[in-house]
């Protein structure tokens, strides 16, 4: 709707509006505070240049690499029935393995590093919370994870935060 | 001080959208290139590397980054004095505005327009079947995110407001291929302030250095 398309010309959600500025993207949205309210909460971010390139390229990894077959999966089980489609149990299972073969890497990363970007939670591990808690917690795919010793510890670790939880709770998926 | 080392080949859209900062920053850099047809990105050197066997990675003394979009970011940052400047804003509003060009550019202009590319150009090049249903779907859902464009660049001169940015940086590599390659061109030519932002912004010198290296590339 028009007024939405004001903030959004995609028509989108997220948008933030923080005093008379707007935005849009979710993680341009989560990059923004973690840089505007740098020195109250968790830092985000990393300390140094290099922390800071490292955060990014996982970053970019969860947008590049595992949002996409991690949608697929949560479009074919929770929001086809929604929209009144079958589910492509094809198209799941080729997104199951795509997801597979990114958290294999990810399994190895994670052997050597406590979190994706180094040994402090970053941007990079909350980007991954929302679709994870989906795949595990309403689509029946927590094997992915669960299989996977260093990714499990992981996965565990960052869903227990207290942030997390709060936002957890509300995201009852009908 | 040794030259920062690009490895991926110049015709790589990622590889490119990493040279073009490495340029517009006025970095030394040695581009090392990575012959994918014969699967180099597959064989254990190079997966010690990048473990998705992908390109670009980049090499800085010790530090070893991959995702074209990360390396641009963080050449950007440590090159922040030296070559173009402010091609990361100068507030933090307007940084994050350019973030959110960069993720549109990530998640919404980059999966229409790379289908596009590897359909058009690329798969009649390596004898591998063209999927039409898909080309018109992903035509049409191109058009759709150019025209959300086309709005934003009646207001403003680039994506992130007055000054050139990593966030029209990172459309270079795509559009290049969608002028020059699909036979699509008309998508960004048949828009006023699209085709005036792509003249501007491909007529820069780093992306005319860009052009020059592909051509005397080819010519092997």
């Amino acid at each position: 709707k028009p007024q939405h398309l004001a903030l959004n010309p995609f028509g989108q959600i997220p948008v933030i509006q923080d005093g008379d500025f707007t935005l849009f993207e979710s993680r341009a949205i989560a990059k923004y505070l973690a840089k505007k309210y740098m020195g109250q909460g968790t830092d985000l971010l990393g300390s140094t240049l290099t922390e800071r390139a490292l955060v990014e390229q996982w970053c970019e990894v969860e947008g590049q690499s595992f949002r996409g077959p991690a949608f697929s999966i949560i479009e074919q089980i929770l929001l086809a029935p929604i929209l009144g489609d079958s589910r492509d149990e094809e198209a799941v299972k080729i997104s199951v393995e795509k997801v597979g073969k990114v958290l294999d890497v990810y399994e190895e990363r994670l052997s050597k590093s406590k979190y994706l970007a180094g040994d402090f939670f970053s941007l990079a591990d909350l980007q991954h919370l929302p679709y994870t808690h989906y795949l595990v917690n309403a689509c029946g795919k927590g094997d992915l994870i669960s299989s996977r010793k260093h990714v499990k510890e992981w996965w565990e670790d960052i869903s227990s935060r207290p942030a997390w939880k709060k936002v957890a709770e509300k995201m009852k998926f009908k | 001080m040794a030259a920062v080392k690009l490895y991926g080949p110049l015709a790589s859209t990622a590889t490119s959208r990493a040279l073009a900062c490495l340029l517009e920053k006025q970095v030394e850099y040695q581009l090392i290139p990575v012959d994918l047809k014969k699967g180099e990105q597959k064989k254990p050197q190079f997966l010690a590397m990048q473990p998705f066997g992908q390109v670009p990675v980049l090499q800085d003394g010790a530090l070893t980054l991959f995702e074209s979009r990360a390396i641009v970011r963080y050449i950007a940052e440590k090159y922040a004095a030296q070559g173009t400047i402010g091609l990361l804003g100068k507030s933090l509003a307007e940084r994050a505005v350019i973030e959110q060009w960069m993720e549109v550019e990530s998640q919404t202009y980059n999966p229409p327009s790379s289908f596009l590319v590897f359909q058009l150009a690329f798969a009649p090049l390596w004898g591998i079947p063209q999927n039409q249903a898909e080309i018109v779907k992903n035509e049409k859902k191109f058009s759709k995110v150019l025209d959300v464009y086309e709005k934003r660049l009646s207001e403003s001169k680039y994506l992130g407001g007055d000054e050139f940015s990593i966030a029209d940086l990172s459309h270079l590599p795509n559009t290049e291929y969608i002028v020059k390659a699909t036979g699509k061109s008309e998508l960004i030519t048949s828009r006023k302030y699209v085709n005036a932002w792509w003249e501007d912004i491909s007529s820069r010198d780093s992306w005319k250095k860009i052009r020059e290296m592909s051509k005397a590339g080819n010519k092997k």
